[in-house]
């Protein structure tokens, strides 16, 4: 059992490829694609950090801010993403409710709380079921993408029902907040290498 | 896969992504994965017939995404009137109402970034099954990796559901034929990506490097022998 770095070899964060560390310059390019090469992604807790820290941040002004407010007849209603997901369940369409709760309440949540984890585990030099947290950071990375659910779906709404004084859809500051928590933490968790939770354990074993 | 020693060649090698094990490269048969003996990462596969699948895939998602943006997606009947809406219309409000970031973000996942890997994944299939080599192969390889998590064409489509389930207690809602379309290209260009594997197109260039350089060698010798 050996890693590349314990061989001394980089591998290539875009083509896969091995070099070895000795043959190559101080700050080398990959020999096959031309992508730089790095033993670990660079500062890589630090970048994840700070972007997480933004999503948190903006998070705030995400749920207490309006996403759309849908005008009626002269009527204008702001929806929050939590008042949003509340009313739908009340109407009766639990099934859209419970897909848009869990896109829009669950998966950002989920993504900042794990990746947090993530990253305390890594600080604090836990050994906890690495493999484990390995599948929960792939999870990380394939799930984030469907918190633009609400995104789409109020620029949908937003196309359709614009009918002046009968009935208007317009979107919030909310709706911005929202996207940028979830740009944000698509890329920190880009930003995050989950081999530094193996190193820990490399470098316990004798 | 078995974990390597340090007696292998570096080409017999292969390094998870995830948790950095090297593992000797065995050879697979066709349609097999091989996958971490640590971590169960995806290491590398050997796909059947990938150029042709992936080509052919490509080549409706172009059609299909075409259909799409060019006719209506969707009509919304209410009280007589009607609001017919196109796949850029979103955006195109977004915009108009102040939201330059939601707006680039909607049309960028929804339409940009598709775009862009039907035209990356034709440009590098059409010409290797023809038999010469695109130029900027090597920057287009990696782009695909980069743009690839950024179409997401397939949560767009559920925003659709959700939104005509949504509006549809309010109004009459008509599909057209481009969100049939769309709905097309979800599938054609998730399958052409499923399939395309950059993989191969690593090996094919390590594979021309070595008959460049073989060719080199010969053309030297041959040279130094006629000299």
């Amino acid at each position: 059992m050996i890693t590349a770095a314990a061989a001394g070899l980089y591998v290539c964060h875009d083509c896969g490829k091995l070099s070895r560390v000795a043959d190559l310059p101080e700050h080398p390019d990959c020999p096959r694609c031309h992508a730089a090469l790095h033993l670990r992604k660079p500062n890589s807790t630090t970048r994840a950090w700070a972007l997480l820290l933004a999503a948190y941040v903006m998070y705030i002004p995400a749920n207490l801010l309006p996403v759309s407010t849908i005008v009626y007849l002269g009527h204008g209603e702001p929806d929050t993403i939590f008042s949003g997901v509340k009313v739908l369940f009340q109407t009766g369409d639990v099934p859209v409710a419970a897909l848009l709760f869990f896109a829009s309440i669950c998966v950002p949540m989920l993504k900042m709380v794990g990746l947090t984890w993530l990253l305390l585990t890594v600080r604090f030099r836990w050994m906890w079921r690495p493999k484990d947290r390995t599948v929960l950071y792939r999870l990380i990375e394939i799930v984030g993408r469907w918190s633009m659910l609400d995104i789409f779906v109020i620029s949908i709404l937003v196309a359709l029902v614009q009918l002046q004084a009968l009935a208007t859809i317009h979107a919030g500051a909310g709706a911005v907040a929202f996207c940028a928590v979830v740009v944000l933490t698509i890329f920190a968790a880009a930003s995050f290498d989950p081999r530094l939770m193996w190193d820990l354990l490399d470098e316990e074993r004798p | 896969m078995e974990p390597a020693t340090s007696s292998h060649g570096l080409d017999e090698l292969v390094a998870c992504h995830d948790c950095d094990l090297l593992h000797r490269r065995e050879p697979l048969e066709r349609g097999e994965r091989a996958r971490c003996s640590r971590c169960n990462a995806f290491l590398y596969r050997r796909p059947k017939d990938m150029l042709h699948r992936t080509l052919a895939y490509t080549a409706a998602s172009l059609v299909l995404f075409l259909v799409a943006n060019a006719f209506p997606f969707m009509e919304f009947k209410i009280a007589g009137r009607t609001q017919v809406g196109h796949m850029i219309t979103g955006a195109a409000e977004l915009w108009g109402e102040g939201y330059a970031f939601l707006s680039f973000m909607v049309i960028f996942t929804s339409v940009i970034a598709p775009l862009f890997m039907i035209l990356c994944l034709g440009y590098l299939t059409a010409p290797l099954i023809m038999g010469w080599r695109p130029p900027g192969m090597i920057t287009v390889n990696r782009l695909i990796g980069h743009i690839q998590p950024w179409s997401m064409m397939e949560v767009y489509m559920l925003g659709v559901i959700v939104s005509v389930i949504k509006l549809g207690q309010m109004a009459d809602i008509v599909l057209g034929p481009a969100a049939w379309a769309f709905a097309g290209l979800m599938f054609t260009l998730t399958a052409a990506i499923a399939i395309y594997d950059s993989g191969v197109i690593w090996e094919r260039l390590d594979a021309d490097a070595g008959k460049h350089h073989a060719a080199k060698r010969d053309r030297r010798l041959t040279g130094e022998a006629t000299s």
